[in-house]
């Protein structure tokens, strides 16, 4: 199960474990059950407990950066470890200023 | 120069995603008695579940089969592994393996998996076609800790 909690307008959503295709998954249709019914004005997505990540992971935040732009809200990656990073960096996400 | 084998191994298992983590736990484990780095073993792992991720995403896109890994470690401390599909194949690899090029991308995928593989080891390469199925071939060194 997901842990999220709610306040200010902000949806932190705390991502656990390993980041694939297969967990990826499940992970998306829990956060956007959370943002559809909450309607955030912010999603943030919380990597401080992630321990693998493969490019999965990036197309996660991609998505969930068009679904927050659909549900007229932003989204913000936090805490990520620094050897996630990496990934990151290949992908265009640095340019939307999405990750802290 | 040819070089001694040290060890080896091949595994195969069903196109399932929950597979994904299984083939990158049992890679490390083959890489482990090498005393690789922390990062070493991250960079493997990684590049395993973009492979095996493919075959499952792409290979098997709506049908499903069988994935085969096969594993080598020679004398110079260098990782082999070849990862094989027998699905649908790849009709231009060239293109397929620039970066941010995906077949997908209604499905979230950010087409970064070939651009992984190759900044996480020292080689990568692929045969593949169409109909057939696709083979990726990784090869990474380990730098020997056993001093
Ligand atoms: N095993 C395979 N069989 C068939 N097609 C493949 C295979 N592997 C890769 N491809 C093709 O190559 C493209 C690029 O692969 P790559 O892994 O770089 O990106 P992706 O899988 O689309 O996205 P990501 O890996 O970021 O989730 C894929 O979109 C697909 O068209
Ligand atoms: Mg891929």
């Amino acid at each position: 199960m997901l842990k999220t909690d709610y306040k200010n307008n902000t949806l932190t959503a705390y991502i656990e474990g390993e980041i694939d295709h297969d967990s990826a998954v499940k992970i998306r249709t829990q956060v956007d059950g959370a943002a559809q019914s909450l309607r955030p004005r912010l999603l943030c997505l919380d990597f401080s407990n992630v321990s693998f990540m493969d490019s999965s992971g990036v197309g996660l935040v991609m998505g969930r950066y068009r679904q927050m732009k659909l549900l007229g809200g932003s989204l913000r990656v936090i805490n990520i470890p620094d050897r996630l990073y990496r990934i990151f960096a290949m992908s265009g996400l640095e340019g939307l200023g999405v990750l802290r | 120069m040819k070089r001694a084998i040290k060890n080896e191994m091949s595994l195969s298992f069903p196109s399932k995603s929950c597979n994904e983590a299984f083939a990158r736990s049992a890679v490390a484990a083959f890489v482990m008695n090498l005393d690789p780095t922390i990062s070493e073993l991250s960079d493997i792992k990684t590049a395993v579940s973009e492979a095996v991720t493919n075959c499952i995403v792409h290979g098997y896109r709506r049908s499903s089969g069988t994935i085969y890994i096969k594993g080598r470690i020679t004398d110079d401390n260098k990782v082999t592994l070849k990862i094989r599909d027998k699905g649908c194949g790849i009709e231009d690899v060239k293109k397929a393996m620039e970066p941010l090029y995906t077949s997908a991308p209604e499905e979230e995928r950010a087409g970064l998996g070939f651009a992984v593989m190759q900044s996480f080891c020292d080689k990568v390469r692929v045969k593949s076609a169409v109909g057939k199925g696709t083979t990726v071939t990784l090869e990474k060194m380990i730098s020997s800790n056993d001093d």
